[in-house]
């Protein structure tokens, strides 16, 4: 099968020409309005900040090895684990979606570009400016002495902790003026998703029939534009307090401590959403090709995509059970958030029966989705644990909260774009991966994951709270410490892995072709790396795996689609 | 003193490993822990919640093994082998019956888990308060905590000391949580829930411990740089402990014995140095309410929210240079000479 | 080359990329008033000490002005449509006219609320809310300006035409949106704040 071959478009030379300095190089990649070029420009930047965040992560998991550690002053731990969590969230979760959204939203639904590409360059930039203004902060504010002004509020920067009252100085005002000027650029890039993916498509590419990560896009820019907006809202109402001297939350002068927590949980629990969907999108795409089935129940994926957007609009206050709500506004909440679990177990379901019946080959991708299907599975567990209001009153601020979410984010958003990488790696490099280190890679990285992120469920339960930068030797927790630091540092021997065998692949890697994976998708039908304009005619489209339909035009799935 | 310790821990981490196995927990009742642990539960709401928590668990842990058993199945039976056939698997686009099944199961479990779930937030909650409760104003401070025993006119800190409520006797306390600064959270895990303190939002919860000891927690909210030290006592006294407690609280301060002339200095040192805009110890000119009230300093095991033992030394050096001992602490370095530190100290160690 | 068979529908249709973006950042800057909405009404009646929203005059004369733009504009859409770019120029330029006078009454508002009533973004939470929200929608405004002059500018310099209609109404459709919010932020200001 693999090595039968099929007529594809698109095939022009496109040797960059040799002699063009170093300058004019670098001036093509910031002055781009190309979908790729800004998608590898999002992805890269992505992973530089992944490192970054991990090497505070590290820090972190430095100093809580053992107690009374001073490794870390308390003033830094503080920095270090809120520059962790807003970097990982923002500068890394956003971007990375962005980036692969970018890269291959045009290429799967048969599209030149994105609509509007210099939205786009716009976009991306608006993003780097405001990482680049966050981490600023180390050398801005203060100085480099006592590490300059580093946000030290922790990601959901509760008030009146921020209030210039608490916060003094310049911190809160980076955190807060940054992550405006992201939502800015995250705006654009949802505005541009969506504006694709609904009028850019293909002939024949009917909404029913794109590739579900252009759906998980879809909903996922959908649910950007109403929860970034109230982050940004709040923040405005946050500077307006610092530097007008509003009262918003001020709670001297009446303001209401409160509702921050509302803003911001509006903004922070579909946010996580935002971040998982297209972690979804790549499942739903990596899963069928390497179970070598089509996704099982489509209409059903797309609704329950579309379902858990919806009612994950309106369960943000589970993170609040602990401010003293009223119990019908706790069992209200509480039960909103189990409903997640429905529209999420059909997805999980589905997976599964994908891969039922097939012949699943275990490349690295579908490792890394596996693994993902696994730990989504507990993460979802643990989530509905947390949702179970009385029993939060116990967890909430405990390491289990962050178990939780690391199982969530580590576990399922980051492997699944692990998978992604490798996955798409030879499209957008021409070039594949090292099967070894993948391998090598994914291993260390799961046994890593599960030593610190496993135990961090049981010093949870033993009573350990988060956000804290030391802690007592007779509590009993120092054993279980130690096992979540060595498994950190596991983890980042796996990630120096996967950067040396993107360095190291990218030259001397095997050519890939262009379909590596006999995959099912538009993107694959395009010469890796696919030229300036994508397609040389415009693909038309009669199902939802037109690849599938040229390879086996006996057997074609527009015959059989629902 | 440390193997006792370390023996407790142990028992405290077989029983979440346990619970992590099988998905059931051995019974509460351990009476107080150094481990906070929430498996070990010694008070009504914690034990509500440590059963309701044990039946979610058996239910997730359903849920885990049968979705985690189909999926070790899949991938153990479905791999692709060398002996396969080249043809491509049937192709499966879909099963509206299956597809119905996975949704109405689901939904039958979460109005399961939803009733007991809200049957249990009411419990707690809304539990009605009885004649006999103590009533508590906790007060939440960047870094301590603030006690005040409002019928029995007592202010503490820190060290928080309750009655044990027993089946025949039942004496709960009501805590009525309040802020001074930003947002702090009360959690002692084996006594209930963590409920926040959160300025200009007043809101209680309730314990009532049923075995006397010494009960661990710590503030469970981010509240700035020494949120990790914002540690968390609560003694769980008989009733004729605690009737004695309340009994040397009530008194004012203790005077200086005359022939303790460091202690009757440092008194003279305390009353005209700063010391007393921060601080209360009654009977004195000290009527501050910035930091800890210290008319009983010395029923305390600890200072400064437990970052310290309440030593002589450790005193010495906190008056010197609180960041010594707790970075961050919101009491400055006083800039006392060594003898006036050492003639506070003789007098902060008279203050029983 | 490509060798995918063309056996698609007839008719291929999709909706306009700048309607779908337009309507995409209509709903992102909704959910923006919508807290800014929310944060007013949750502390109308906290303020502490100072001016209450009593002090406040129903601003009649600018609302009308600014509905009445959202006429005018509409009317200049059909202009362009038919290709009379004379009463385009004149409809546009009303519509502009129009939301100057509401930034004027605002201005006035303001001031007299400022060296009259002594309310500022800092005397009280009303100060706050108030000057937050009605501000956040005349930036609203102020940026909705920019856009009609630009359109302006290359209308005067003849650079519009009839080809431009599908732009234009975009465009519009962002004037409608600054409008309804006004309508929302008018209720809750000064029907039922007061
Ligand atoms: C990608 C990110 C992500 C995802 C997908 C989720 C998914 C879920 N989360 Fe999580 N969560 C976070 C990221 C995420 N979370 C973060 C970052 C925080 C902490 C923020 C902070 O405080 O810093 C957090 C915190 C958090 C809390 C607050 C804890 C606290 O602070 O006290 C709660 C409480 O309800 C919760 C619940 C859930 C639930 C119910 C789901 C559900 O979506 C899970 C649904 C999935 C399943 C249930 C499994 C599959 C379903 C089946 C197999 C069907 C059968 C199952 C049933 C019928 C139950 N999460
Ligand atoms: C996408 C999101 C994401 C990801 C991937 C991670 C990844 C990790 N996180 Fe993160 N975390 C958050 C999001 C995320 N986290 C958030 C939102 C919070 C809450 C913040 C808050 O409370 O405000 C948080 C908080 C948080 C805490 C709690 C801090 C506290 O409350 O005091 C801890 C503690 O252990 C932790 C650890 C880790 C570890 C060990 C990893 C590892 O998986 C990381 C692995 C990656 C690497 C290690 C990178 C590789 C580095 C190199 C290759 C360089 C070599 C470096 C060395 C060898 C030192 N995280
Ligand atoms: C600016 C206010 C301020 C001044 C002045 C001040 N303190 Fe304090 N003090 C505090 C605060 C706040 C704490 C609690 C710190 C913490 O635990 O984080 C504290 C704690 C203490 C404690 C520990 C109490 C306990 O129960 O934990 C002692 C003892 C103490 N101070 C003694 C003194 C002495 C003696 C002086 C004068 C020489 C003094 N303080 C001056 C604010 C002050
Ligand atoms: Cu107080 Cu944390
Ligand atoms: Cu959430």
């Amino acid at each position: 099968m693999a090595d039968q071959t099929y007529p594809i478009p698109g095939t022009l030379d496109t040797t960059p020409s040799r002699g063009a300095a170093l300058l004019e190089w670098v001036h093509s990649w910031v002055v781009t309005v190309d979908h790729k070029k800004l998608g590898i420009l999002y992805i890269a930047y992505a992973l530089v900040f992944l490192l970054v965040a991990g090497v505070e992560a590290m820090a972190i998991r430095i100093q809580l090895a053992i107690p009374h550690n001073h490794f870390l002053s308390a003033e830094l731990y503080n920095e270090f684990f809120t520059m962790h969590g807003t970097t990982m969230v923002f500068l890394v979760g956003m971007t990375l979606i962005f980036g692969f959204g970018n890269y291959f939203v045009p290429l799967m639904i048969g599209a030149r570009d994105m609509a509007f590409p210099r939205l786009n360059a716009f976009s991306f930039w608006m993003s780097a400016f405001g990482g680049l203004l966050l981490y600023f902060s180390f050398i801005g504010g203060f100085g480099l002495y006592g590490m300059g002004s580093a946000p030290d509020v922790s990601w959901w920067a509760y008030a009146p902790l921020t209030a210039k009252a608490f916060s003094p100085g310049h911190n809160t005002d980076y955190w807060a003026l940054a992550l405006i000027v992201m939502g800015f650029g995250t705006l654009g890039a949802a505005i541009n998703t969506l504006a694709t993916a609904f009028s850019m498509r293909c002939r024949g590419m009917t909404l029913l029939r794109m590739p579900l990560f252009v759906w998980l896009m879809v909903v996922a820019s959908a649910d950007t534009l109403i929860v970034i907006t109230p982050l940004t809202a709040a923040q405005v109402m946050l500077i307006i307090d610092r530097y007008l001297g509003g009262h918003f939350f001020d709670t001297q002068a009446g303001g209401s401590a409160t509702v921050w927590m509302h803003f911001f949980w509006i903004f922070g629990h579909p946010e996580v959403y935002v971040l998982i969907l297209p972690a979804f999108g790549i499942a739903s795409e990596v899963i069928p090709v390497f179970s070598r089935k089509a996704i099982f129940g489509y209409p059903a994926m797309v609704a329950a995509s579309v379902g858990i957007a919806f009612v994950s609009l309106s369960v943000w206050a589970h993170h609040m059970f602990t401010i003293g709500m009223t119990s019908v506004s706790n069992a209200f909440f509480a039960l909103s958030t189990m409903m997640v679990g429905i529209p999420t177990g059909i997805k999980i379901f589905n997976w599964v029966a994908t891969m039922w019946g097939g012949k699943i080959r275990f490349a690295t991708p579908m490792l890394f989705c596996t693994a993902f299907l696994f730990q989504f599975l507990c993460a979802g567990l643990t989530g509905i644990m947390l949702a179970v209001a009385p029993w939060d009153w116990q967890l909430h601020n405990s390491y289990f909260v962050i178990a939780h979410f690391h199982y969530t984010l580590t576990g399922s958003f980051v492997f699944c774009f692990f998978a992604a990488i490798y996955y798409w790696y030879p499209k957008i490099t021409g070039r594949m991966l090292s099967e070894t280190l993948g391998k090598w890679h994914f291993w260390l990285f799961f046994i890593g994951f599960h030593m610190t992120f496993d135990t961090m469920h049981f010093v949870g339960f033993l009573g350990m709270p988060r956000s804290s930068y030391t802690y007592e030797p007779d509590r009993g927790w120092t054993t279980l410490n130690m096992i979540i630091s060595a498994g950190g540092l596991i983890q980042a021997v796996a990630v120096l892995i996967l950067v040396w065998n993107i360095i190291d692949s990218f030259l001397h890697g095997p050519l890939a072709g262009n379909d590596p994976w006999d995959a099912w998708t538009l993107e694959w039908s395009t010469p890796s790396p696919p030229p300036p304009y994508n397609f040389e005619t415009e693909p038309v489209v009669r199902s939802r795996r037109p690849l599938w339909d040229i390879k086996h035009p006996n057997d074609p799935d527009w015959k059989y689609e629902r | 003193m440390q193997r006792r310790h370390s023996l407790l821990l142990t028992r405290a981490q077989v029983f979440s490993l346990a619970l992590a196995g099988m998905g059931a927990m051995p019974s509460g009742a351990q009476g107080a822990l150094t481990t906070p642990s929430i498996l070990a539960p010694a008070s009504t709401p914690a034990h509500e919640i440590y059963a309701l928590s044990q039946f979610v668990l058996v239910i997730t842990g359903a849920i885990f093994l049968v979705v985690g058993g189909l999926l070790a199945f899949v991938i153990i039976r479905f791999h692709a082998r060398k002996t396969d056939a080249e043809h491509e698997p049937a192709q499966i686009y879909g099963s509206t019956q299956v597809e119905l099944a996975w949704t109405v199961i689901p939904v039958l479990i979460v109005v399961v888990l939803f009733l007991t779930t809200a049957r249990v937030i009411f419990a707690i909650q809304d539990a009605p308060k009885p004649q006999s409760a103590l009533d508590v104003i906790v007060v939440g401070h960047q870094f301590w905590w603030e006690f005040r025993y409002p019928k029995l006119g007592i202010v503490t800190a820190n060290e928080l000391h309750v009655p044990v409520s027993t089946s025949t006797m039942p004496r709960p306390t009501f805590l009525q949580l309040l802020s001074a600064d930003v947002d702090h959270s009360f959690w002692v895990p084996q006594l209930g829930g963590k409920t926040d303190l959160i300025p200009n939002h007043p809101n209680a919860m309730w314990i009532d411990p049923q075995s006397t000891g010494l009960y661990l927690g710590q503030c469970a909210q981010f509240c700035g740089v020494e949120h990790a030290k914002m540690l968390l006592r609560v003694y769980a006294d008989t009733p004729d402990q605690f009737a004695a407690w309340v009994k040397a609280e009530q008194r004012p301060a203790m005077q200086p014995d005359a022939h303790n002339a460091d202690a009757v200095a440092g008194r003279h040192v305390f009353e005209t140095q700063a010391c007393a805009n921060c601080h209360t110890i009654s009977g004195t000119a000290a009527k501050g309410t910035f930091g800890p009230d210290l008319t009983h300093l010395m029923s305390r095991a600890t200072i400064a929210a437990g970052a310290a033992a309440n030593t002589s030394d450790n005193l010495r050096a906190w008056i010197q240079d609180p960041n010594t001992v707790k970075p961050g602490a919101l009491m400055p370095a006083m800039q006392l000479s060594d003898q006036e530190t050492d003639e506070v100290v003789a007098y902060l160690t008279t203050l029983h | 080359m490509s060798t995918i068979p063309i056996f698609a529908d007839e008719s291929w249709r999709l909706p306009s990329r700048g309607r779908v973006a337009m309507f995409s950042l209509i709903i992102g800057e909704s959910a923006i008033f919508t807290i800014f909405v929310v944060a007013y009404i949750y502390y109308i009646g906290r303020s502490v000490t100072g001016p209450t929203p009593q002090i406040l005059d129903v601003p009649w004369f600018n609302t009308v002005c600014l509905l009445s733009s959202s006429i005018a504009i509409v009317f200049a859409e059909r202009a362009i449509e038919h290709g009379r770019i004379r009463a385009f120029a004149a409809w546009w330029a009303l519509t502009m006219l129009l939301g100057i006078v509401f930034l004027a009454g605002t201005a006035i508002e303001w001031k007299r609320l400022i060296y009259t009533n002594g309310l500022t973004i800092r005397t009280n939470l009303f100060g706050t809310t108030f000057y937050s929200l009605v501000g956040l929608h005349a930036t609203h405004v102020v940026v909705g300006l920019l856009m009609l002059s630009l359109v302006m500018i290359f209308t005067l310099l003849g650079r519009v035409e009839q080809r431009h209609t599908q732009r234009i109404q975009v465009l519009s459709l962002y004037w409608h949106f600054v409008d309804a919010v006004w309508v929302v932020v008018f209720t809750v200001v000064y029907m039922m704040g007061k």
